[in-house]
């Protein structure tokens, strides 16, 4: 460490910069950052109009609309929605979401800008890893935009693309091209996100400044770090599930297929299981949802510590939950599988383990109510979504207790009860998450401009009554009985009450997406007319507020800062309980020595 | 029409309050405020605010029963669905305490801790006593639910040969279900796709003498009280048997059978006569009505009225039908089961034709 501090100054600072080297390969992580981030957002615009789409499907199945034929053309003749092409909407927006945006879009984004400036390094181990990390993203983004356009549409066999249906072009137009492309397209994305989580992992473990021992780390770093490692452990799964499932596809294996009568002849297919896939997508699956909800969870603690001007409550306690959540999450796929005719004793086991994941989750949350409690919270944008944050966690999380019992979860499995439920645990929250890192972190970003902050109000207010506006009714359709990924309810006379809840969650669905418009506005507005807040605008005591606002290749002009104290001395008082440490300054950031008149304390 | 006209008002009123904005933050630019940090006034009026939203959730959340309480499934209609419906009540009840306790903290110390410059943090990092009391309430309290919950799930999914239940197949494709019935052997003959021929639409395996008196039918009529096992097969892609009213589901994978049993303990009668039920309908013709003038004004056909039957639906995406995929079941008396399954021909007799 102390080495690649001392060489630094003859080693980077004289590189000749181009204009393809700073904005497009470039190896800078801080750059690099920016790249997933608005990669991200684009993809999210994406995903989020298509649910725009097929909300209006759902609220009015019988009305012709033109907007259909607009964005979906020969799959909208008249303005009816195809069913095919609203599977489509369904899977791709799925995709989209849970991949493209909360997975590279956050964890890429925070990771990148976050590990090498919290822990005090110049870089990312390897900058060229991370710029070819990028590159696959991109790649495989371009990919999953291009199969919207192939001629018998995009893949359709919703996004945990279960064979046979995604297997068997007859099944349905969309496992035809549209699929082959997907899955080029997440083949692509898994490489991506091995590459650049070895990246975080490495640089985490070996790149730490003198004296950030990995308990005075923020957690934000523990949580990218974890999350890094259940990506490495859990996305080659998947990518065997891809490769075995293209072979299906296209050189007549059965890894997955058996017994299968379709258009009229019966397959050679013989042995293969469905289950099996099942069983290899859902072992990414679920640690996936926590390789979303992680990060985000490590970027509300750091900003409500910051925000609350407390330390975190419970650091100890913090770390080991997410190392038990990462744990618990490989061990519970089978929680979505209770009703494929897996053995039902494996239905207990994992019952058993899912409903100890609420343990951990349980602390985090009171940890984060207590960090709040005798708080003195300054309402920042990036607080008012941490907050919001810890609300949808709760809410969303709680119902997680009725589908983890196997018991009940037999009648609510792939309900719309579900949909709601994870909008709300994973989806929602880690927006909040992402959304709180981007008006937290904005001025690390951009060389010191900050988000208007009334639009960041107005912003947050529409989008956290809009996402309850959406998703609590919604669990009343799923308690309903009304399976998920219906195209319409009309062909069952008694779903026929639930149309009028469907309209209210699309009026609020649009309410929700015209605020992210507001965002989008805040965002590029600010970016070259946002006022300029100061090194440290929030007064943090983390070290990537002491690096340069401008951007320099190595983050520090001089030599990088050691580390004295853990992350979180706010209103750390003095000896004799008159001043703060610092007088008059209600925060001590990590470089600063521990003073005479301060106690040290072990967290 | 009216759609559009509804957008087009989302969008102006969002456009409008933007504008506003803009107009109010170019009037704010002589005042002192430079920065784009919360000032004490925000941190005041964001409190409030937060303070006011958790009562935004409650409100919500009374609104969501009060409007459509109606909406929720009745009573069960399965032995075993009295028993998840009790579990799935415990379940609620712990949830709406949780979720109503905690997020009152949460918004109330937002509110009351909200910021100003005369405060002062409470620097406060650990407290290991507190700290080990909200990891063992939630350790002893989903202890209780998990072994509560085993014993549910084994209760269910054990079934125990000598119960004699009645044996009927599921069998799903795209986008249809049909039941095999075992006949009086109450044995189902052997059967796989590849032997599809003609009308021989499941495969049955026709020199099996156990599919001898199978039959075919595209109703399920069930006798009320009697252990019924249900095993599902599936032409083609993954289908889920979905049986709502007896909280009953189970997937249909290609090329393997699994199987579901339960005691249905309502007639459709019975359930007719329910009083969510009777809402429940009456809710739904009302709808219809109103639905068939204007179907009338424009000449086109009218909806029939609704009455209750329990349904098998389809629950796992499984092509463009997906959402039509259903078929009725007929609850009903041993004797009326018994007329009913006389006049079903078996297969000996329909494929030999």
């Amino acid at each position: 460490m102390s080495e690649h501090t001392n060489n630094h100054d003859d080693q980077e600072h004289h590189h000749k910069e181009t204009f393809v080297t700073k904005y497009i390969f470039s190896q800078d992580h801080k750059m690099i950052s920016k790249q997933y981030l608005i990669t991200g957002l684009f993809m999210g615009f994406i995903g989020i109009a298509m649910s725009l789409l097929f909300r209006l499907q759902l609220a009015w199945p019988d009305h012709q609309f033109t907007v259909y034929e607009i964005f979906l053309g020969k799959w909208a003749e008249n303005g009816v929605m195809d069913p095919n092409v609203y599977l489509s909407l369904v899977t791709i927006h799925g995709t989209i979401m849970v991949f493209f945006v909360l997975t590279a879009g956050l964890s890429g984004t925070f990771s990148n800008l976050l590990i090498p400036l919290q822990i005090g390094a110049r870089d990312m181990a390897s900058g060229f890893l991370n710029m070819l990390a990028y590159w696959l993203f991109f790649l495989s983004s371009i990919i999953m935009i291009f199969s919207l356009f192939v001629e018998a549409g995009p893949a359709s066999a919703g996004w945990t693309i279960y064979p046979p249906l995604s297997a068997l072009p007859q099944a349905m137009p969309g496992s035809g091209a549209g699929m082959t492309l997907w899955l080029v397209s997440m083949a692509l994305f898994i490489a991506s996100s091995l590459l650049g989580s070895l990246n975080y992992i490495v640089t985490v473990i070996n790149l730490r400044t003198k004296g950030m021992s990995m308990t005075r780390l923020p957690l934000t770093i523990w949580s990218f770090f974890v999350t890094a490692i259940i990506g490495v452990v859990s996305f080659p799964v998947l990518l065997s599930a891809a490769l075995m499932l293209i072979m299906d596809r296209s050189f007549g294996t059965s890894f997955f297929l058996s017994d299968i009568y379709i258009a009229g002849e019966v397959l050679h297919n013989q042995g293969g299981s469905p289950v099996l896939f099942e069983h290899l997508f859902w072992f990414l699956g679920h640690p996936e949802v926590y390789i979303v909800i992680l990060p985000a969870m490590g970027l509300v603690s750091e900003i409500m510590a910051t925000n609350a001007r407390k330390p975190i409550f419970g650091y100890r306690a913090m770390i080991a939950s997410i190392l038990a959540i990462a744990f618990l999450s490989t061990i519970v796929w089978g929680h979505h599988m209770f009703v494929t005719g897996m053995n039902p004793f494996l239905g207990s086991v994992f019952t058993f383990t899912t409903l100890l994941i609420a343990i951990p989750s349980a602390v985090k949350a009171f940890n984060w109510i207590t960090t709040l409690w005798k708080g003195n919270l300054k309402m920042n944008t990036g607080m008012l979504f941490s907050i919001g944050f810890v609300s949808t966690f709760i809410s969303g999380g709680l119902t997680g207790l009725i589908l983890g019992d196997s018991a009940l979860d037999i009648n609510v499995h792939d309900t719309m009860f579900v949909v709601a439920h994870f909008h709300l645990v994973m989806g929602i929250s880690a927006l909040y998450g992402l959304f709180a890192g981007i008006y937290h972190w904005y001025p690390k970003m951009f060389e010191g401009r900050m988000l208007n902050k009334k639009l960041g109000y107005i912003h947050f207010w529409i989008t956290a009554i809009g996402a309850y506006g959406v998703f609590f009714p919604m669990h009343f359709i799923g308690m309903a009985g009304l399976p998920r990924r219906y195209y319409t309810n009309t062909n069952f006379p008694y779903f026929d009450d639930l149309t009028d809840i469907n309209v209210v969650i699309t009026f609020f669905a649009f309410f929700a997406a015209i605020g992210q418009l507001v965002f989008l506005y805040n965002f590029f507005n600010s970016m070259f007319y946002g006022k300029k807040g100061g090194k440290n605008p929030w007064n943090s005591t983390t070290l990537e507020w002491t690096a340069e606002t401008k951007h320099i290749h190595g983050n520090w002009d001089g030599p990088i800062p050691e580390v004295h104290r853990w992350s979180y001395d706010y209103s750390k008082m003095n000896k004799d309980e008159s001043d703060y440490v610092i007088a008059g300054q209600d925060y001590v950031p990590q470089h600063i020595p521990i003073q005479d008149n301060e106690e040290e304390l072990h967290h | 029409m009216t759609v559009f006209l509804i957008v087009l008002v989302i969008v102006l009123f969002g456009l409008a309050v933007w504008q506003i904005n803009k107009m109010y933050q170019l009037s704010q630019t002589d005042h002192s405020e430079t920065s784009e940090l919360a000032t004490d006034e925000d941190n005041n009026r964001q409190g409030y605010y937060l303070l006011a939203f958790v009562f935004f959730i409650y409100g919500l959340l009374i609104l969501c029963f009060w409007l459509w309480g109606d909406v929720l499934l009745p009573v069960a209609a399965s032995e075993h669905g009295l028993e998840t419906d009790q579990l799935f009540l415990v379940t609620m009840i712990l949830i709406f305490v949780t979720g109503i306790f905690t997020q009152w903290l949460l918004h109330y110390f937002a509110f009351v801790y909200r910021g100003s410059k005369n405060k002062k943090a409470l620097f406060y990092a650990e407290n290991h006593k507190l700290e080990f009391i909200w990891t063992i309430i939630p350790v002893i309290v989903l202890a209780g639910l998990i072994i509560y919950g085993l014993f549910t799930w084994s209760d269910i999914m054990s079934f125990d040969e000598d119960e004699d239940p009645l044996v009927i197949e599921l069998y799903a494709y795209q986008f249809d279900w049909r039941a095999r019935y075992a006949g009086d052997d109450n044995s189902l003959g052997e059967a796989n796709v590849r032997l599809i021929e003609g009308v021989n639409q499941l495969g049955v395996d026709i020199s099996d003498p156990n599919a001898q008196d199978d039959m075919v039918v595209n109703e399920i009529h069930l006798p009320i009280g009697r252990k019924v096992l249900f095993k599902m097969r599936s032409q083609d892609v993954i289908h889920s048997a979905y049986m709502p009213h007896f909280r009953a589901q189970m997937n249909c994978v290609p090329g393997m059978v699994t199987q579901f049993a339960l005691t249905p303990n309502m007639t459709t009668e019975d359930m007719r006569l329910e009083d969510d039920v009777i809402t429940k309908v009456e809710n739904i013709n009302a709808i219809r009505t109103k639905k068939n003038i204007g179907l009338a004004a424009k000449g086109e056909e009218e909806l029939e009225m609704y009455e209750f039957d329990f349904l098998l639906l389809c629950n796992k995406i499984c092509g463009s039908s997906h959402y039509n995929m259903q078929m009725k079941i007929i609850v009903e008396s041993e004797e009326d089961y018994n007329a009913w399954i006389a006049e079903q021909a078996p297969l000996a007799v329909t494929l030999k034709n």
